[in-house]
């Protein structure tokens, strides 16, 4: 591997690293709000958080570059505040990755949190738990499993994007050149032998990481009943 | 102290709307059949269901007075529940538990020490296993310690023992006696048991399609013969007795207000108090003294009055037995042989005893 195959494995890491943390923070907030409430909206959200599921990732791309551009709302925004425009920058690619992986975070702990029921946070409430205590205190550690299927799908699946990064991030060098632009252009100019390298260093992460997952990761708990 | 209770609740095909008030200490049975609204309305006590118009205060402190807007959230009030499911958090010990309301309460208020009420439950042995390590009975005095140890003004259980089975359940009760004697705590106590009701409250509510039926000390509600038919079925009486002897072939001498009974042997010590249920469905009447019966147990009574009941052709008959009431049902046709009317002075035969303790 040379030094530009290292650059694109520590940026991709360190993407998937800040998108994972932002998408705990975000993601949590869209699956608590998803698993308690009884608003007409649930359907609609829920099935905006699942569009990246489906769609390929050039359309989300796509719109997303519309968006950050210039003439779209997020570059006005952007730009408003002093920040620039997003694409072909590394926070471009974390805007752009947080949505991608968005379904893969908030789902596991939207499941954790509608599994645990609202009774153990009545009984919280019965014993003096403020209801952010509660949640602290009581949904978050019952939860802990979605947490961590959560944010183990999250970072994998950020590490094995490509197609939003081309149309979002571009190709720069120590900016936003990730793995998987890098293997791409390995093949391109028929380096195989570095392609085998990333390739293979992929196919065995994205394996070690669901090993763990599938093995050491209980379902969500339950609070025990009688 | 008194206890206020006022709360409406409409959910389309259920209405709940009650106005209690009930007694600020001992233990007060919410009784029904399911879908009476007792959940429901212990539910609103604890402010986990709000009613839109309620009303709710233990002597001073008011925790809800809609009239003006004003409402305390369930974790501010100094109550404990319990659930009929212990739903202990899977994730603590049974000490983390256990000490999860204790540490959230003022400090101030604690009146409890965790080894203490450990010692009262009988879980001072199980203070390091996890929730999924114990018995259904073990996990229901957990969640009852917990409870306790929020030091509440008020203790709201909702069926706790509904899940266990009769061996559980009579190794629980004598758990919540100890608590309710020595804490002189309130206890607010929901049930569809009538043998549970009879043998723990101290006063009784009687719900019914979330209304009120009936409230009052428990001897006074169920020696009531005008009752709706859902409760009629199972009318009998609480007699408090204290065992006066034990005989030396098999049976123990009960002494209570209107005379003696006799029932199986009994293992408390003489001059302890037990209560006992008498059902209407297991009193008989006879004008003159019956020499030639089994029935051992037979009082003198007078008639107070009569009622019909739901099942065809019976009457229930309420007896005052020296200052105490008996309940008893029988055939119209034999009570018009018979010509029982108020004041009439007869024999109460009593074929069948439970012992509640």
């Amino acid at each position: 591997m040379d030094s530009a195959d290292l650059a694109a494995v520590w940026l991709t890491l360190r993407l998937a690293t800040v998108v994972t943390v932002v998408l705990l923070i975000v993601g949590t907030r869209i699956a608590w709000w998803l698993a308690h409430t009884r608003s007409p909206l649930k359907g609609v959200v829920g099935a905006l958080v699942a569009l990246p599921l489906v769609l390929p990732p050039t359309v989300l791309g796509f719109y997303l570059l519309v968006a950050m551009g210039p003439n779209g709302p997020l570059g006005h925004f952007t730009q408003a505040i002093g920040l620039g425009l997003l694409p072909f920058t590394f926070p471009g690619l974390v805007v752009a990755s947080v949505f991608y992986s968005l379904p893969f975070v908030v789902q596991p702990i939207q499941n954790a949190f509608e599994a645990i029921g609202e009774r153990p946070l009545e009984v919280a409430a019965t014993l003096r738990a403020s209801p952010r205590d509660a949640f602290w205190s009581v949904a978050v550690p019952l939860a802990r499993p979605g947490f961590i299927s959560g944010a183990i799908l999250g970072f994998a699946h950020t590490v094995g994007e490509f197609g939003i990064v081309l149309m979002i991030g571009g190709n720069i060098p120590g900016s936003t050149r990730l793995i998987s632009v890098q293997i791409y252009d390995h093949v391109e100019a028929l380096e195989y032998g570095q392609a085998h390298a990333l390739a293979g260093g992929m196919v065995l992460f994205s394996f070690v990481v669901l090993l763990a997952l599938y093995t050491f990761n209980p379902g969500p708990r339950k609070a025990v009943g009688t | 102290m008194n206890i206020e209770a006022r709360f409406r609740i409409d959910r389309g095909s259920f209405t709940l709307d009650v106005d209690l008030c009930l007694p600020g200490q001992g233990i007060t049975a919410l009784f029904g059949h399911s879908g009476s609204g007792k959940t429901t309305c212990l539910r609103a006590m604890a402010g986990l269901e709000r009613a839109s118009n309620g009303y709710f205060a233990i002597g001073r402190q008011v925790w809800q007075d809609e009239s003006r807007a004003y409402f305390v959230p369930p974790h501010q009030r100094a109550l404990g529940y319990v659930f009929q499911e212990a739903s202990l958090f899977a994730h603590l010990s049974v000490r983390g538990n256990m000490a999860f309301g204790q540490k959230r309460s003022p400090a101030g208020d604690r009146r409890f020490s965790l080894p203490v009420i450990a010692e009262l439950l009988g879980i001072a042995p199980l203070l390091d296993r996890s929730p999924a390590e114990l018995s259904g009975g073990e996990r229901q005095r957990v969640a009852l310690a917990r409870a306790v140890l929020t030091s509440p003004q008020i203790l709201l259980m909702d069926e706790p023992l509904a899940a266990l089975d009769l061996k559980r359940k009579l190794e629980i009760l004598p758990y919540l006696e100890r608590l309710q004697r020595e804490f002189a705590l309130p206890i607010i106590y929901v049930s569809h048991s009538p043998d549970e009701v009879a043998r723990l409250a101290d006063h009784l509510v009687l719900l019914d399609q979330g209304k009120l039926v009936a409230s009052g000390p428990l001897k006074d509600v169920l020696s009531r013969i005008d009752l709706p038919a859902a409760f009629a079925d199972d009318a009998g009486v609480v007699i408090e007795a204290r065992i006066a002897a034990q005989d030396d072939d098999g049976l123990s001498r009960l002494e209570f207000a209107g005379g003696e009974i006799y029932v199986s042997r009994r293992d408390e010590p003489i001059g302890a108090l037990v209560r006992c249920r008498i059902h209407a469905r297991n009193v008989s009447l006879a004008l003159v003294p019956q020499l030639h019966s089994s029935i051992l147990n037979s009082v003198d009574a007078t008639v107070v009055a009569l009622a019909p009941t739901d099942t065809p052709g019976h009457v229930l008959v309420r007896l005052d037995v020296a200052g105490a009431a008996l309940l008893a049902r029988i055939t119209g046709r034999s009570a018009d042989k018979m010509q029982i009317r108020p004041g009439l002075a007869l024999k109460a035969q009593i074929k069948a005893v439970a012992l509640l303790a």
